[in-house]
Order: structure tokens, then C-alpha cells, then sequence
């Protein structure tokens, strides 16, 4: 079945007519997306699906992955960091290191930055390839995944040097924009439908994936899915399962991967080892970044979904377990606002003693539970699958395009 | 009229899509908004009332505009978000209209109160506005007939442009389906009145269609 047609099922007939009507207007043109990882963590998923949709809809879009050295995404996984607001200290050798890899990578891929019509750089990791482009043909927009709400400022301020000479960027709510002298968008992060991650599981293969971790059968699974990173908050996950544990008898699952630009997931794992250690209801599992089906089963095999973060840029696991007609309970932060409706699709909490409150609320209330669980499905399916997302980035580039005016009426053509 | 839509030549169906844009303006205290709200753009007002129907809400929403919302969830002053709650845009000749009322009110409200009143540092108010893209769907409807079997059909994007956005474009104030229906007399006069007696605040876009095609179901099932 043709691409298209496959979402026309899941998200609607009309959303992939929209779709189509709106992409006429840049039917036959070059975009390219740029970011520095092909697997692993929410934008090489979501590239790995936008891409091909946007080709499906007559639109010339390529995915390039710079190549860098470990000083390099030791610098990167600094910026990341510090945008979210922690004080990183970088030597200067690391921002040379930075500037270094992007000229690099520049050079390889100059011919096809140069001729696109618009470029989508992902997140600070390529942000400076702009700069090495000097005769730029196309509109060049800068896509800011992560929570940049109150970013560290000496990093900041190296950053917003580069990212100035954009001509648009996006952020992923209004909260995380910062001052540019450009225009700034406010794009939403999605999640697809279709993708291993996402789609329907017989039951057969979700009770294989609880077998082959053995979990418990009769014992309820709260699930934490992301990354070892602190703004996480895994160890805050495993305190909250403690305190509800006293209570209710239930297993934890953590389940995570690395990503080939994050080596300080390692060290972040070490330290939920420890803070499981002894418990034989806990699992921390550390996943290939190919693992989608295994993740998939697990949040459907999960009764509660967690995603007790600190910090967060939008939370792409929590649209998956809602998708999946799970409640979460989060982090009162970033995304997770926009997504887990206080009371209506999950909880939102600020300190492990809310999350275990909110797990034993939502293990006693059956009802409740699926009721959340029905209500968080249908807001994802409104509003955070990536025809939303694609339809939003369609109708920027018509209004770059078309020169940031209020209303653009392709009517009148 | 329109040259989307009359007697002659049929009613053309549009949609839009529409993207967001940070104002970069952004407030905590009441006061900061009463200042913020003399100077944002006029895009940043439309939104706030109507763009909002576009973006990710969770079913029913309280109060109809995002001012309101802010008023009683962050700042707690429920008083101020039914003052504000009240104001219909389509009383207004142009958005600058709009703008005086919401400060008068604003200043009315700051006069009754002696307190400083303020959100968390983390609930504050950011405007946003929009940019609107508007397309030809390339359908047309000649009767009003057509309506029963195109309303349920229709995209969210084209019941946001022929029933939301319209109150801001229109002579009347009101949706283009009642107008287009207008100009063939009193006899569809009962439809373009239900049309107009749907109250387009407190519910999704999905459910106003759900709601404008029943009226048309009830008008046309004993012609």
C-alpha cells in the first residue's frame, strides 16, 4: 500500500488530503534535513519517518548525518546540557573541537546545502555547518529539540552566535524559545504512527517480550522508557516504585539505550544499578537502539507509564504509552505539559513521593486507569501524530517562503 | 460578498493550516500583562482568541480565550477569567477594539485589587501568534443541498476558515455558511440561523462539524 494511504488509515482520510494540498505548493523542491545521528533518541526516529512522507508528497527530501570524533560529542552532549541549563564548563579546545567538525562536514556535504531550497539543521550538533555555506541558495531553519527554557549562558551565548544567522528556527514550545533576530517558531514533536515503535502487537508477542525478561505475570509493571540521563530522573523513578512498593506489590521496569553522540549514558547507568541493586522486581534493561518492537511490547505490557523527568525537551516516550492507551504520570515539565493533562490523560508530579502516590492512586482505580488511558489516546491521535508535525512543517516553509506574512492565500495564485 | 462564495457561482471550500510563532513577549505578573497586552501585534490577540482552536487543546476548554485560561490557572483570580471570558471579539470592529476592552477591563480589575498579583515562575503567559496558510480544496458546492453530504467530510483546517476564522473576515461577524445560505432567501433562513446560533467557543473543531452537519441532517431529512 502506498505510503500515504497507510496514514490515511491510522490518522484520517482527510489529514493526508490536507497533507497533499498543502505540499502542492512545494512539490519538486530540495530539503534537506541534517542531524548527527541516524539511530537512537527522538529526531533520527522522526527523521527516519518525516523524510520519507515528505518524499510520498513530490518534495525532494534528503537526511544527512555528520561524522564526528569523541571530543566532538563530548562538546555536543556539553551544549545539550547546558541548554537545558546546566553550568558546563567547556574548555576552549572543545568549541575549536566543534567548529572544527563542522567545516569538516561542510566541505562533504557543500553541493547539496548549497543548491537545497530549505535545510532543517537538527539540534546545536550541526548548527554550524551555516556558517561554512557562505553562497546559500535556500531558506536555512534551525530546529531546537531540547528544552531551552533557561540555557546555561556562557554556552548560550557561543550558540546564539551561530544560530542568529538562521532565518527561522523552531522550538517545541513557547516556553523553551529564546531571543533570535529571526522569526521563531513553535513545532510540536509527533510521533509515527506506523513505525515498529508504535504500531499494533498481537498479544502473543507482547507476552514474549514479558517472558523474556521474566516479568511477573500477575504483578503490575510500571515502566520507565529513556535514556540513562539525569534529567531523567531514572533514580527518582526507583525511589518513587520504593515508596509505592510499601504499599502495593508491583514491578519496575527501566528500559533504555544509549545514543551514539551521549557518552554519559554510561556513567548514568551505574548509578541506577547501584540504586537497584537487591531488588528483584526491578529491571534495568539496556536496549539496542533497534529495540522498538521489544519497546513497544513493554509499553503495552506496562499498566503505568512513567516519565518522571527533570527536564524535558517534549518527551517523545510519553506520546508513545498514551498512543498505546497508557496513563503517565510525569515530570512537571517542558512537553510533558503539553501532552499529560493533570487528571484527564495521567498525572503530572514534582518529587518522587507524587509519582508513588499517583502510581498507587492509578493501581487501585481500574477504571480510572483505563479511562485516562482512552482519553490520552485520542488527544495523541488529534494532536501529536507526525502528519500533525509534517503538516506544520509544510505550512512553514510556504510561510518562509511567502516572507512571514499573517495570512498567505494560495488562492489567489 | 465573498467570491468564494455566492448564489452564482457555488460555495469553493477552503482550508488553512496554520503555524505558530513566539512573540518573544512574555509576562508573570498582571500588570506585566496589561503592559505586554498595549503592544504585542495584533496576530497575537487573533490567536489567543481564535488560533488557539488549531493548536492542542483538551477537549471542552473553560473559558473561550487564552487570557482567561491564564487568569484562573495560574494567576487564580477567577473573577478576572469570567470578566475576561465574556468579551466576544465579534463585538468588535477590528482587533485594536479588542485590545482596548481586554485593558479595560485589565485596569479595572488591578483598581479593585491592592495585592501584586503573579503566576510561578514556571506558569507564565507567553504570547504567540500565527501565520495562516489558506488553500482551495478545490471543491465547490452550487446548493445547499451539498452541504449534507460535504459538512462531515470536510477538514478540521476548512471548519476553522469557513466557521472560526469567517467572524474575523465577514461583514456580519459570522461563518461563511450562513452567509453563503443567505443568498438564497428565506427559505434556507432556519439553517443559516442554527448555523449562527452555534456557539463556537466551548467545544473542538471536530465537534462543531459534528454539530453544523446534524443541523443540516435535521434541515434537509423532510425536504
Amino acid at each position: 500500500m502506498d505510503l500515504l494511504e497507510r496514514y490515511s488509515d491510522v490518522a484520517g482520510r482527510e489529514v493526508v488530503d490536507h497533507l497533499r494540498q498543502l505540499s502542492a505548493e512545494l512539490r519538486g523542491m530540495k530539503v534537506v534535513h541534517v542531524n548527527s545521528t541516524r539511530e537512537g533518541g527522538g529526531v533520527a526516529e522522526l527523521l527516519a519517518k518525516m523524510v520519507p512522507m515528505m518524499n510520498a508528497l513530490g518534495i525532494h527530501a534528503t537526511w544527512e548525518v555528520i561524522e564526528g570524533t569523541s571530543a566532538f560529542f563530548e562538546c555536543t552532549k556539553g551544549f545539550h546540557n547546558a541548554i537545558q541549563g546546566n553550568t558546563v564548563v567547556l574548555p576552549e579546545e572543545s568549541y575549536q573541537e566543534y567548529l572544527r567538525i563542522n567545516s569538516m562536514n561542510a566541505e562533504k556535504l557543500e553541493d547539496k546545502l548549497r543548491d537545497a531550497d530549505f535545510v532543517f539543521i537538527h539540534d546545536p550538533q550541526p548548527a554550524a555547518l551555516l556558517k561554512n555555506i557562505v553562497d546559500r541558495k535556500g531558506k536555512w531553519i534551525w530546529r531546537c529539540h531540547i528544552d531551552c527554557s533557561r540555557p546555561y549562558r556562557p554556552v548560550w551565548k557561543f550558540l546564539r552566535r551561530i544560530v542568529s544567522d538562521y532565518d527561522a528556527s523552531i522550538f517545541s514550545t513557547a516556553e523553551f524559545v529564546q531571543p533570535l533576530p529571526h522569526p521563531q517558531y513553535i513545532i510540536a514533536p509527533s510521533i509515527d504512527p506506523l513505525s515498529e515503535k508504535n504500531m499494533e502487537l498481537s498479544w502473543g508477542e507482547v507476552e514474549g517480550v514479558r517472558k523474556r525478561f521474566d516479568l511477573h505475570p500477575d504483578m503490575p509493571i510500571i515502566l520507565q522508557v529513556s535514556r540513562y540521563d539525569r534529567f531523567k530522573d531514572p533514580v527518582g523513578v526507583i525511589a518513587a516504585y520504593r515508596i509505592a512498593r510499601e504499599i502495593v506489590p508491583m514491578q519496575l521496569v527501566l528500559a533504555g539505550g544509549g545514543a551514539s553522540d551521549d557518552p554519559e549514558g554510561e556513567v548514568v547507568l551505574q548509578e541506577v544499578k547501584k540504586a537497584a541493586a537487591g531488588d528483584p522486581n526491578i529491571r534495568v534493561l539496556v536496549l539496542p537502539p533497534d529495540a522498538h518492537r521489544t519497546i513497544n511490547a513493554l509499553q503495552r505490557a506496562a499498566d503505568i507509564v512513567l516519565q518522571k523527568s527533570i527536564k524535558e525537551g517534549f518527551g517523545l516516550t510519553v506520546t508513545e504509552a498514551m498512543w498505546k492507551s497508557k496513563p503517565v504520570i510525569g515530570g512537571d515539565t517542558g512537553g510533558i505539559r503539553l501532552q499529560v493533562i493533570d487528571h484527564y490523560t495521567g498525572f503530572r508530579v514534582q518529587s518522587p513521593e507524587g509519582a508513588a502516590l499517583r502510581i498507587r492512586y492509578l493501581l487501585f482505580n481500574h477504571g480510572k486507569r483505563v479511562e485516562m488511558g482512552r482519553q490520552a489516546k485520542r488527544f495523541v491521535r488529534e494532536n501529536f501524530l507526525l502528519t500533525r508535525h509534517l503538516r506544520e512543517y509544510l505550512a512553514l516553509m510556504i510561510a518562509v517562503f511567502h516572507g512571514f506574512e499573517d495570512r498567505i492565500d494560495l488562492t489567489r495564485n | 460578498m465573498h467570491s468564494f462564495y455566492s448564489y452564482d457561482t457555488g460555495f469553493h471550500i477552503r482550508d488553512c493550516a496554520l503555524v505558530r510563532l513566539s512573540t518573544g513577549v512574555r509576562v508573570q505578573t498582571l500588570r506585566e500583562f496589561r503592559d505586554a497586552l498595549e503592544r504585542v501585534p495584533d496576530g497575537s490577540i487573533y490567536h489567543h482568541f481564535w488560533g488557539r482552536f488549531l493548536q492542542p487543546q483538551f477537549d471542552e476548554p473553560e473559558y473561550n480565550n487564552d487570557f482567561a485560561a491564564w487568569a484562573y490557572r495560574c494567576l487564580h483570580e477567577k473573577a478576572l477569567a469570567e470578566r475576561l471570558s465574556v468579551i466576544d471579539p465579534t463585538w468588535f470592529e477590528d482587533i485594536e477594539g479588542l485590545r482596548r476592552e481586554l485593558l479595560e477591563r485589565i485596569e479595572d480589575y488591578l483598581f479593585e485589587k491592592e495585592s501584586v498579583i503573579w503566576a510561578r515562575t514556571d506558569e507564565q503567559f507567553y504570547f504567540v501568534q500565527s501565520q495562516l496558510v489558506v488553500l482551495d480544496t478545490g471543491k465547490c458546492m452550487v446548493h445547499p443541498r451539498e452541504l449534507v453530504t460535504n459538512l462531515p467530510e470536510i477538514s478540521i483546517g476548512s471548519v476553522f476558515y469557513h466557521f472560526i476564522d469567517a467572524r474575523r473576515r465577514t461583514e456580519g461577524k459570522t461563518d461563511d455558511f450562513s452567509m453563503w445560505l443567505e443568498a438564497f432567501g428565506p427559505e434556507y433562513r432556519a439553517l443559516s440561523e442554527a448555523f449562527k446560533s452555534t456557539d463556537p467557543y466551548f467545544s473542538s473543531l471536530k465537534a462543531i462539524r459534528a454539530k453544523l452537519a446534524q443541523e443540516c441532517d435535521n434541515f434537509f431529512m423532510d425536504r
